[in-house]
This record gives C-alpha cells, structure tokens and sequence, in this order.
C-alpha cells in the first residue's frame, strides 16, 4: 500500500528526497556555511508558517491576521520544555507540546473569533494575538520583556526537513480529503455550504487548530536554533509577514507558498546587508506585485506535471488562434 | 474623585488624538471598504512635516498645523492615486497587502532621511498650567481638544451640509448607484481621503506637542488603536469614531491609571473583542441584515 502511495506521488517524494539529499550534502562538504544555514532555517520557518496558514486564510477563506501569536505559543513552550530537558527527546516533546498547546489555543480564540467575518476577523485575530504578545511580555515564567536566553540549539537540517515536509504532506492531504473539501465549499460561499448542512463553525475551527499546530511546531523550530526568545519578535509584524508569504504566493495554493516563503527568506537574507534600505525594497516589491498580480505568484494553481502539461495547452491554443488571425486577415 | 477627574481629562486628550486618526480610517473604510494601514503613517508624516514647518520656517502653532494637515492631504490623495486606483476591482486582501506594503514604504523612507532616533518636538504652547479645584489643565491638553472639536465640526458640516458630502455619503451607500446619478466617484474617494489625512496630519502635530517626541515608527501603535477605536465605535459611521476614539483614550489612561500600564493595550484589544463578539456593528453601527 505505501508503495502505491509512493507511486502515485511519485514526483512530489522524488522532489523531496533529491532536496534533502543535495541540501545534506552541501552541508556536509561545506559548501553551506553558517551564514546560508541560517537562511535555509529562515526558508523553513518561513514554508512552514505560510502553508498552515494558507490553509486558514487561503483554502478555508477565513482572515486571520493572529499567526505569529499561534508561532510564540509554540517557541515558548518549546524553549521551556527544552531548557528543562537538555535532550534530543526534550527537544521533540517541547515542539510536540507547543504544538498541541498552540493548537489549543486555536481552538479557544478559534470557536468566539470565528462567528465574526471577513475584517473583522482579521482585526479579533489581531487583538488576540497581540492579547497573547502582551501576556508573554508581563509572565514570569517568560522573563517578560527580557526574554529567554540560552535555549540549547536542537535545530538541524535534518529535523527542520522532516518537519517542512510533514507540514506540506499533512496539509496536503488534509486539502484532498472531505474535510478538505468542505472547507474550501466553506470560502466559496459559507451560507450554501452552511444550507447543504455542513457545520461550518466545526469545519473553521478545525482549519484554525491545525493551522495554529503548524505554527507553533515553526515556532518551536524557531526557538530552538536562534538561541533567544523574546515577545517583540512575534508582533503584529510577524503575522504580517506570514499573510504576505500566503498572498503572494496565491491564496489557495501551497506549492504558492512554498515558493514565496523561499523567495522572500532569501530576500530578506540577502538584503540584510543592505539594512537602510531593506524595507523600502520589501515594501516596493509588495506594493508592485499587489498592483500587477493581485492573485499572487501562483493563482490557485498548484505547481506539477499537470500544471506544465495545461501550460502547454495553453500555449498551443493561444497559438492555435494566432494562426487563425493571421488567416482570417 | 478628583484623580479620577484628572484621569478622565487626560483621557479625553489623548481620546481626541485617537478620535481624529480614527476619523479617517472609518471614512476611508465607509466608502471603499479598505482598512487603510497606511493611515497611521500619515499621521507620523503629519508630526514630522509640523516639526520642519516649526523648527526650520520658525512657524507658531496655527500656521503649522494647516501645512501639515495640506501636506497631508495632498499625500493621501497621491498614495489613493498610485497605490489602491488600480486596485479598485481586485480582491480586498490584495488590497490590504498593498495597504500594507505603503505603511511600510512610509515609514522606512521617512526613517532613511531622517533617522530612527527620536526627535524633541518644538515647545511653541509654552508649558503652562491651569488649576480647576484640584484637576490640572495644561496649555497642550486645552490645545488639542479645542483643534479637535473645531475639525469635527468642520468635517459634520462637510459631510452633511456641502454637495461634496453628499457625494461621499451617496457613494459609500451604493458605488453604482451613484456613479449612474452623475457623481464622480473617483473624485469622491480622493476627497475622502485628502480629509481623512488632513485629519491624521492634525493629530500628528497634536500628538508631538503632547508627548514632545516623534520617531518615524509612531504611527505603528496609534494606527491599530485607533482603528480599534473606529470599529468600537461603529465602522463606518461618523460620530461613531469620535465616541470610539474618546471611549479608547479614557479606557486605556484609566486603565493606566489604576491598573498596570502594562495591560492597557491588552485591555483595549479585549474590549475590542468583546465588542464585536456582541454587538459586531458598533456602538452606534447599525445592524444590516446579511442578503443571501
């Protein structure tokens, strides 16, 4: 059976094989140093945040600007759990744990926030998000404002693989099942869906936990290599930062995120040496991609065989009638 | 009783100040349905073209302020016309991305030329105080909530006694429907926004003569706030974001007060929520019935 899994997906896990092997052994010969290690993290981080989240914003329509708040449950609890238990196993069960507990947070912002609509959810998930900021910031166990220091450093190339490509397979199929389904029936139009008898509160909670499970397993991810935590870095900034991942690489796409996530770390790295200008490039690009490509990089499309196969057919249609103009004039 | 008074007048203060950028946003949002994150940053471009008018042409108070709040205006009216024109028929996140992406374009140019540190604005109110009973008045606190009363009464009598007005008011109810009455639309929003900005450039001026200090990050804070304080308020609706705003500034300064200042923002977002999750309208929204 798994080898029919395997056969039937078979590009997408030779992808994935040939990415871990070649990125393992560019690290392995040094051609990756620390410097482009960090990116690859940030690339990570980044993919991770922008398919849950796409999940939530793109496939289940439901605009949430609270991201980073789901990220700091889960790199808080993560860093705790591991600093307490200097291990390889502390270090799996702090993100398993912040996972969870990121997850039910969702699922307790989730069932209130989720009755409201279009902007005026994106401005309670914001609120939350900054409720949970300002909780971090004021707890002991946080070291508020100051931060934590000295998390020990469990991050690898190998681990932050394993968990990218659980996030992008988990979401994946979750899309292609029937809650998946029911979801995306949910951002095409929520009172049909709601009159076929579908639960929509249920169906958006769901979205919104496992969304918020991702997260906090990028957050733990997060917290792990860089050391250091402290609230400021998860603000309203970080949310947004992760909604334009989602939107320019296309809402309801995730190979669009994938892309976009690796695109703007590299960015973000590379202009890093640029300080003084780095953010008004990012905020031109921005700006110039929203006004020339409003549906993102991708569209709604995914990235695979079948995208190349109807590319082709376009192109041969556009072609097609071409030819015919010429003929007819 | 009278530390509650001297709370609650500088709450009504800082209240104007949110009163005043919320105006614009609940304009902007009324008549195109963008929340404009930008908006905040306007206001930060308003203190910083106040400190210039000051420091370097030697201005006083009154003369500063209409050049900020001009300034402004013309602003709002360039950032419409570049950023969300083209725009207008696209999905409303793109919309709000490119909202986004302007909000930091402000901030980060205006910091490029002027640096990140904070500057000292001018003290041309001088620093006097009045006493009534026990409850001190500053020169500044009686300043912005004057200037704040005068703009709203201008911009009540804008919106309901000029044909301009009407316009906006016809146009946020129904875009078509107007368009098909003969009222330029695009013209409408542009004036929309030239007021709404001319409003953020006042109370940034207002805000550097309260608190002394601007820095090109200002507007980050306030910008939120007072779109909390719009939504509180009711979106959309005029008086709305002036009792919105005035209700924000005295919740947080109380809760400044008597609490711990660390919880104020906290509390102000759970108010939020809890508003919407109530009465998602506002205040003083009305409620519209969903059409299917």
């Amino acid at each position: 059976m798994i080898l029919d899994i395997i056969k039937r997906n078979s590009v997408f896990t030779l992808s994935l094989i040939l990415t871990f092997v070649v990125v393992q052994l560019m690290l392995f010969t040094g051609i990756l140093n620390d410097y482009y290690m960090s990116a690859i993290v940030l690339i990570c981080i980044n993919v991770i945040l922008g398919v849950s989240l796409n999940l939530v914003v793109g496939f289940t329509g439901q605009f949430s600007l609270g991201h980073a708040g789901f990220m700091s449950v889960g790199a808080y609890v993560c860093a705790i759990i591991n600093m307490q238990m200097d291990s390889t196993a502390g270090f799996l069960l702090g993100i398993f744990a912040g996972a969870v507990i990121a997850a039910l947070v969702g699922v307790l912002i989730g069932i209130p926030t989720l009755r409201l609509r279009g902007d005026y959810l994106a401005i309670a998930t914001l609120g939350t998000a900054e409720i949970i900021r300002i909780l971090f910031l004021n707890l002991d166990i946080t070291n508020g404002a100051v931060g934590l220091n000295g998390i020990p450093q469990y991050t690898n190339w190998p681990w932050l693989f394993i968990f990218t490509a659980l996030t992008i397979i988990c979401i994946r199929n979750f899309i292609n099942s029937s809650h998946g389904r029911t979801c995306i029936s949910i951002r095409e139009d929520e009172i049909a869906a709601e009159s076929m008898g579908i639960n929509t509160t249920k169906y958006k909670v769901m979205a919104f936990a496992i969304g918020a499970f991702f997260a906090g397993i990028a957050g733990g991810l997060y917290a792990s290599y860089f050391y250091f935590l402290k609230p400021d870095i998860f603000g309203f900034m970080k949310s947004i930062d992760i909604l334009v991942i989602v939107v320019l690489g296309g809402l309801g796409s995730i190979s669009g995120s994938i892309i976009a996530g690796i695109f703007l770390a590299i960015v973000t790295t590379y202009l890093q040496q640029f300080a003084a200008v780095r953010m008004i490039i990012y905020s031109l690009v921005l700006i110039i991609v929203m006004i020339f490509r409003p549906q993102g990089l991708m569209g709604n499309k995914e990235f695979s065989m079948k995208f190349f196969k109807s590319f082709g057919k376009k192109e041969n249609s556009w072609l097609a009638r071409k030819r015919n103009a010429k003929i007819k004039s | 009783m009278d530390q509650l008074l001297q709370q609650l007048l500088n709450g009504l203060s800082l209240g104007s100040i949110y009163a005043l950028i919320a105006l614009g946003y609940t304009m902007v949002y009324g008549i195109i349905k963008l929340i404009n994150f930008a908006h905040g940053d306007i206001y930060m471009l308003g203190a910083y073209i106040g400190f210039a008018a000051i420091t370097f042409a030697h201005l006083s108070f009154i003369p500063a302020l209409l050049i900020s709040m001009a300034a402004c205006a013309v602003l709002g009216m360039v950032i419409e016309k570049i950023a969300y024109k083209p725009l207008r028929h696209a999905s409303r996140i793109a919309v709000l991305i490119t909202a986004i992406g302007v909000s930091f374009f402000l901030e980060y140019t205006t910091m490029f030329f002027v640096g990140a540190t904070p500057r000292a604005f001018p003290q041309v109110l001088g620093s006097q105080f009045f006493n009534i009973g026990n409850v001190v008045i500053s020169m500044q606190q009686i300043y912005i909530i004057v200037v704040t009363v005068i703009l709203m009464f201008m911009l009540q009598f804008i919106v309901h006694k000029t044909k301009t007005g009407k316009a906006m008011r016809a146009v946020s109810i129904d875009q078509d429907a107007a368009q098909l009455m003969g009222i330029k639309v695009d013209s409408t929003i542009s004036f929309t926004f030239a007021i709404g900005s001319a409003l953020a450039g006042a109370a940034g001026i207002l805000v550097g003569i309260y608190y002394n200090t601007i820095n090109p990050l200002m507007g980050m804070t306030p910008g939120i706030k007072a779109f909390v304080a719009a939504v509180f308020g009711g979106i959309g609706n005029i008086p709305g974001a002036m009792v919105g705003g005035v209700s924000i500034g005295m919740i947080e300064t109380l809760v400044a007060g008597y609490g711990s200042s660390m919880y104020k923002d906290a509390v102000v977002y759970l108010i939020l929520i809890l508003v919407l999750l109530i009465k998602p309208s506002g205040l003083l929204g009305k409620n519209t019935r969903e059409k299917v």
